[in-house]
């Protein structure tokens, strides 16, 4: 009997990886954040709205913020634009906008049209930003920790639903921290 | 007749032509090598079986453009690694390294030969152990007769 305890738990194993590899729900187009847990890179950026002002990453500091990489060719941002105008509305967090490799003009109108979620969009029309934060498919949600730190990334639309299980928890364990 | 075959020949051998910035990036052919190695070793995030150097999507030619400013800044090739791995994580490189959990991808052939060799080498050590019991064969031999 014991002869055939050793290759049992070795195909248990093996079925377990190949189990996880074929998971329907993997994405392996998904690709974790090399940031996560570690300082968020900063950015310093003309504004949207007003190029002649300047929106940078030490306007958040301190506080959990949301980091939204968009842009108006992009259509899993305008699926999430109507819950970021909730989100706006309804939670204290502020969510910070980069528009990405985008044109200004039919930004603004977008804005205009759909409402506008961000505290403020910063302007990263050559992906000099994009690329410091490993953006690779808009929309990529970042939420920043109090001292600075990826605490989440997610990539695609956002929604209620991802929102209240990876989202919320986090924010409540970062507000719940000591200052 | 015959110019739509020409025009249909002409398509399918255009494909290569849709090559990219392809020009000289750097005067100093060594640069210019260098440049052009470092390209063909970095995965497209957005493309994942393509190298930045054959693929056309804009964040390709955002990554050539970055790598061309640390080379004309005068970044080493490794610097220029770390620049991309930093921000995409080792996923970007072609040639994994050989450190930490992709270590396990290289020696796991090794690994898996020598597991093998060693239970092949015990089961053949322990058959020859075996005492060879020649009235047992003979018993079974009457019984099957």
């Amino acid at each position: 009997m014991a002869k055939f305890i050793a290759p049992l738990i070795f195909f248990a194993l093996l079925l377990g990886v190949f189990l996880k590899g074929l998971d329907p729900e993997r994405d392996l187009k998904k690709l974790p954040s090399p940031f996560l847990g570690k300082e968020a890179p900063g950015f310093d950026l003309p504004r949207l709205k007003n190029p002649d002002e300047r929106v940078t990453s030490q306007d958040y500091a301190g506080d959990v913020a949301l980091v939204n990489f968009w842009a108006t060719w992009c259509v899993g941002c305008r699926q999430e634009h109507a819950f970021l105008m909730e989100l706006s509305r309804e939670t204290e967090v502020p969510i910070y906008g980069i528009d990405w490799r985008d044109q200004r003009e039919p930004a603004l109108k977008w804005l205009q049209q759909l409402g506008d979620p961000y505290v403020a969009s910063g302007f990263d029309v050559d992906s000099v930003t994009g690329i410091n934060w490993g953006v690779y498919g808009a929309p990529e949600t970042f939420l920043i920790g109090k001292e600075g730190r990826v605490l989440y990334k997610h990539l695609g639309p956002l929604n209620r639903s991802i929102w209240e299980s990876e989202f919320v928890p986090l924010i409540a364990a970062e507000e719940g921290k000591q200052e | 007749m015959k110019h739509r075959f020409f025009i249909a020949v002409a398509l399918l051998l255009s494909g290569s032509v849709w090559a990219i910035d392809t020009g000289r990036a750097f005067e100093d052919d060594e640069t210019q090598a260098r440049y052009e190695r470092i390209i063909s070793e970095v995965r497209c995030v957005q493309c994942q079986n393509q190298t930045i150097k054959d693929s056309n999507v804009q964040i390709a030619s955002d990554l050539r453009r970055e790598i061309r400013r640390l080379l004309a800044e005068g970044k080493s090739d490794g610097e220029v690694f770390d620049f991309l791995v930093a921000r995409y994580g080792e996923f970007v490189l072609y040639r994994p390294p050989m450190s930490g959990i992709s270590l396990l991808l290289w020696i796991a052939p090794g690994l898996f030969l020598a597991i093998g060799g060693l239970i092949a080498v015990r089961v053949v050590r322990k058959r020859m152990n075996m005492p060879i019991d020649i009235d047992a064969d003979s018993e079974a031999e009457q019984v099957t007769n």
